[in-house]
């Protein structure tokens, strides 16, 4: 009987093979996919079973741990001012994964960064409890402040960057949400994170308006047919008569271009900016022509998916394939003409920065729980869409509309303010309530410290009140202010 | 090669006993679970567990009157079979009683029952019943070949047992499966001790019945078919374990009796015939009990895509839980890596359910990574092994068919569970020998050990000395 016996021992020894070979299988080849599974549990234990780290605005922290003697998920993330920071912190929820800078930042706040193995190591030995580096941004806290509150219960954003090196300095949205309502898996998270779903909330509270929606920019985008019409030889001198008659139609169409202010027949571009003729920039943006506005305003960021602050905004649009006529009315920021807030107050801050486009970026350094500097963003030239002279020109005629035009409200003492307004139409045959918009700088004998673009969507004023000079000015003027007090 | 092994296995006269490598082995069995349960307080709680002293003692104790007891009555057994059951008994132990500690699990005991005992005195306990009955077989069994004279019998008390708890009133139905026996306080698996005596009576009857089987047959197609009135018992025994897959719902129980069945018929009849036979009744009937079942069906899924099936199964559903518990165990694995968490310190209680019984081995995974599953992995394989050479050795077809009946049905068991856990074949509700948590488990291994122990001690006791032959003392005193 000894030789089926040796069989059945050889078939014994596959069988024990086979479980080795397949342990292997599943414990060195799968290892990194099953540990890093989105249905594994222990990705956000691990995230959870250590102080987290900070974000940190002008020095203090808008976050924080707390330790919530879970069995599960020990440290629970909390958040300053929660519904003021979202835009910028996004949230770090325990049952609802996390987003932007809690997202992109997490493998530094959780200290599990490749970057802070030294750190682990060394506390592996001392014994200390592991802790996450943090984040440093680059916001100023008075700035979102005044942008947050200036919205108040209003629908809108506001983003507002240093034109000089592209660090943003405020970020608001409204509605907003607090991320620390939901940041447990209990209950009341879940009933928190219920309520905030776009499909029972109308409100959207969780859209980042700042950086992920867009918007028609109305008249807001004259700046940019301004700077394409100077660039390109179209005007050379901005107080000479343009030729534009009056009704202006359309090119190719019998529809005429509406104009809410007198005096735009044949009126020189700075007084078309200032009281924000549609005629007129219409009739630039044909001259100009389609290709070469589509390509200034691909050097401003449009049509660009990749702008990441590091937070990814949406691309803004300008219409690669559309003809004359919707060239005409892109060129006063209608038709498919869309844009993030963020992208009008880059184009802000190129004008104010003398041509000169610097990356937006919110991230000024990453730190190590030993307070060593890791990692260090520098201001970065992203293009030059314009000419220092241009640019000088158009800063001009912005500062006229502020001093005598229809941005009045932004003007602030002991700088020099330039502006623009804009009411984008939105809506069948424009029936919802226009965007108000605004788009301003503050200069100062030592450059322009901040450039900002506010929008208001479906305030509750009325239809005539809906403009960028009542609503969204006074928004960008306190901003303005309260980066200038700041430099003081 | 193998003709050497052998007769240092069978031994000449004046085979070395072995006994004092198996106390040095023994030492390291008690030593290396005493280190573990040392590794798991320190992590847990960063100091020397209060129990540690007594633990060790007591694992130590039972070890040491083990030890002094075969070397009474069972002097030239295989020396690895006892430190291989003390290590992982041992180990299992210390699983357990670290799974005890998890907050989680506590937590939820808490909200479930209202307390939580923990399941390691318990284990212990039954361990200690497991060694009493080691020794109690190994006192009383002096000889394997009484075994013989059951083997009917045995063929009765297998049955009754397997079909125990389908009785109303005594069996009990937990998630899904029928194997469980509920006496007063005691839940009892019948089929553990099942297994045990049908390798006796398998063993018994075809020693018997392996001339008929193996000679009386017709050749169809290039194999041997054996005559009806042979294919009965056969049929039976298939039936049976048909019957244990439908009406209780046990896959694994069923696989592991038909699947020794068709290792001793084959042992005994030396038919290759046997094994294609036994391969196509197997198949045959899982694929109709397959496609009928649900419990089943949802096993299949879970072990196809786990991840998958999560998606698309209905929340709430039985296979939707199949699949989770699936993925959990998988997880957990993974988590584990190449060298592990380090005892103490996995995420494996997240399973929540059977972790520290049908899932023990995803803990093995996590906390002691690759490295560690595998060397648990070639335990088992070591403890098939020393049975599989005592039944090369004996000298006895009763005492072969019973040895590799008893092994095999061990290999078979550990596959069964071991790959079901790991993804490899569906899962099966069944225990890890000694590492899970189950009375009867740990009781019927130990005495599984014992009969092997038996069988090899037996086999390798020296033949007493040939009778002087008083014919050759007559000639040399006629030479001058």
């Amino acid at each position: 009987m000894n030789k089926p016996l040796r069989h059945i021992a050889i078939f014994c020894g596959l069988l024990v093979l086979a479980l080795l070979v397949r342990d292997n299988w599943l414990q060195f080849v799968r290892a990194d996919e099953l540990n890093s599974h989105e249905r594994n549990r222990r990705v956000t234990i691990e995230r959870y079973a250590s102080v987290r780290g900070d974000i940190i605005v002008d020095g203090k922290p808008i976050t924080g741990s707390v330790d919530s003697k879970d069995p599960l998920y020990q440290y629970k993330r909390t958040y300053v001012d929660g519904p003021m920071w979202a835009p910028v912190t996004g949230y770090a929820s325990q049952a609802y994964g996390s987003n932007q800078l809690e997202k992109l930042n997490d493998s530094i706040l959780t200290g599990n960064d490749d970057r802070l193995f030294f750190d682990r190591t060394l506390s592996m030995f001392t014994g200390e409890q592991k802790k996450g580096g943090n984040v440093v941004t680059t916001l100023n806290a008075a700035a979102q402040k005044a942008a947050f509150e200036g919205l108040g219960k209003k629908k809108g954003a506001v983003a507002a960057i240093d034109p000089q090196t592209g660090k943003i300095l405020a970020l608001a949205s409204t509605p907003s949400y607090d991320p620390g309502s939901f940041a447990g898996y209990s209950r009341e998270d879940e009933k928190a994170w219920a309520s905030l779903d776009e499909k029972v909330n109308k409100d959207k509270p969780m859209l980042n308006r700042a950086l992920r929606e867009i918007y028609p920019p109305g008249s807001t985008f004259k700046v940019l047919t301004a700077a394409a019409a100077l660039e390109n030889g179209v005007i050379k001198d901005i107080n000479a008569p343009t030729d534009t008659p009056e009704p202006y139609f359309l090119p190719l169409s019998r529809t005429t271009m509406k104009n809410h202010a007198g005096g735009c027949e044949n009126a020189s571009l700075n007084y078309a900016m200032e009281v924000s003729c549609n005629s007129v920039f219409a009739k630039l943006g044909d001259e100009v022509g389609r290709d070469k506005m589509v390509e200034m305003a691909e050097k401003f960021g449009f049509n660009n998916p990749e702008i990441d602050t590091p937070v990814r905004a949406a691309a803004s649009v300008y219409d690669k394939k559309m003809d004359r006529g919707g060239n005409a009315l892109s060129a006063i920021g209608q038709f498919n003409t869309a844009t993030t807030p963020l992208q009008m107050a880059m184009v802000t801050a190129a004008i104010a920065n003398d041509g000169k486009l610097m990356k937006p970026y919110m991230v000024d350094h990453l730190v190590a729980p030993n307070l060593d500097v890791i990692e260090k963003n520098e201001p970065e030239e992203m293009s030059r869409p314009m000419s220092p002279e241009t640019a000088q020109l158009v800063q001009k005629m912005m500062e006229n509309v502020v001093e005598k035009g229809t941005g009045t409200k932004a003007a602030i003492d002991g700088a020099t303010v330039g502006g623009k307004t804009g009411t984008a139409q939105h809506g069948e045959k424009n029936k919802a309530r226009p965007y108000a918009w605004f788009i301003s700088y503050a200069k100062t004998d030592s450059g322009s410290p901040v450039a900002v673009a506010v929008v208001v969507e479906d305030s509750d004023a009325t239809r005539d009140d809906i403009s960028g000079g009542g609503l969204a000015a006074p928004i960008a003027r306190d901003v303005m202010k309260a980066v200038l007090d700041g430099r003081r | 090669m193998s003709a050497v092994t052998n007769t240092t296995t069978i031994g000449a006269i004046d085979a070395p006993s072995r006994r004092n490598t198996e106390l040095m082995l023994l030492g390291f069995a008690v030593a290396i679970p005493v280190f573990a349960y040392l590794n798991v307080g320190l992590a847990l709680d960063g100091e020397v567990p209060t129990g540690m002293l007594g633990y060790g003692l007591g694992l130590g104790l039972l070890a040491g009157i083990a030890h002094l007891l075969v070397r009474r009555f069972a002097k030239y057994s295989d020396p690895l079979l006892l430190p291989l059951a003390t290590l992982l008994n041992g180990l299992g132990l210390v699983l357990i009683w670290r799974l005890d500690q998890s907050p989680r699990l506590i937590a939820d005991s808490m909200r479930q029952y209202g307390s939580h005992a923990g399941d390691a005195p318990k284990q212990l306990m039954y361990s200690a019943i497991g060694v009493a009955l080691f020794l109690l077989v190994l006192v009383f069994l002096k000889d394997h070949r009484v075994l013989q004279r059951y083997t009917y019998i045995s063929m009765f008390v297998a049955i009754v047992l397997l079909l125990l708890p389908l009785v109303p009133g005594l069996g009990t139905d937990s998630f899904g499966a029928k194997i469980w026996i509920r006496i007063g306080p005691f839940s009892i698996q019948p089929g553990e001790f099942a297994k045990i005596v049908l390798a006796v009576f398998f063993a018994g009857y075809l020693m018997v019945k392996r001339d008929a089987l193996a000679l009386a047959s017709r050749r169809f197609m290039g194999l041997y078919l054996p005559r009806g009135r042979d294919l009965g018992p056969i049929l039976t025994i298939w039936a049976l374990s048909l019957a244990i897959l439908v009406f209780e719902n046990d896959l694994g129980t069923s696989l592991l009796f038909f699947g020794m069945f068709v290792v001793l018929l084959y042992v005994a009849t030396e038919r290759t015939s046997w094994i294609v036979m036994g391969l196509l009744m197997a198949v045959g009937g899982a694929v109709v009990v397959g496609s009928f079942a649900t419990h089943v069906q949802s096993r299949v899924a879970a072990w196809l895509d786990p991840f998958e099936c999560l998606k698309t199964a209905p929340e709430g559903t039985n296979m939707a839980w199949a699949c989770d518990q699936m993925t959990q165990v998988l997880m957990s694995f993974g988590s584990g890596g190449t060298i592990g968490t380090g005892l103490g310190q996995g995420n494996s209680d997240l399973i929540k359910f059977a972790v520290n019984s049908d899932f023990i081995f995803a803990t093995v995974g996590e906390e002691l990574g690759l490295a560690g599953a595998m060397a648990f992995i070639l335990l088992y394989g070591l403890i098939v092994e020393r049975g599989l050479r005592t039944a090369l050795a004996a000298r006895d077809p009763f005492g072969k068919l019973l040895a590799t009946g008893l092994s095999g049905a061990f290999a078979l068991q550990v596959f069964v569970v071991a790959g079901g856990v790991m993804g490899l074949i569906p899962l099966t509700g069944m225990t890890m020998p000694f590492l899970a948590y189950g009375g009867s488990s740990v009781i019927a291994n130990w005495a599984l050990i014992a009969i092997l122990l038996r069988i090899s001690d037996t086999a390798r006791r020296p033949a007493p000395a040939p009778a002087p032959n008083p014919d050759a003392e007559m000639t040399q005193v006629v030479r001058p």
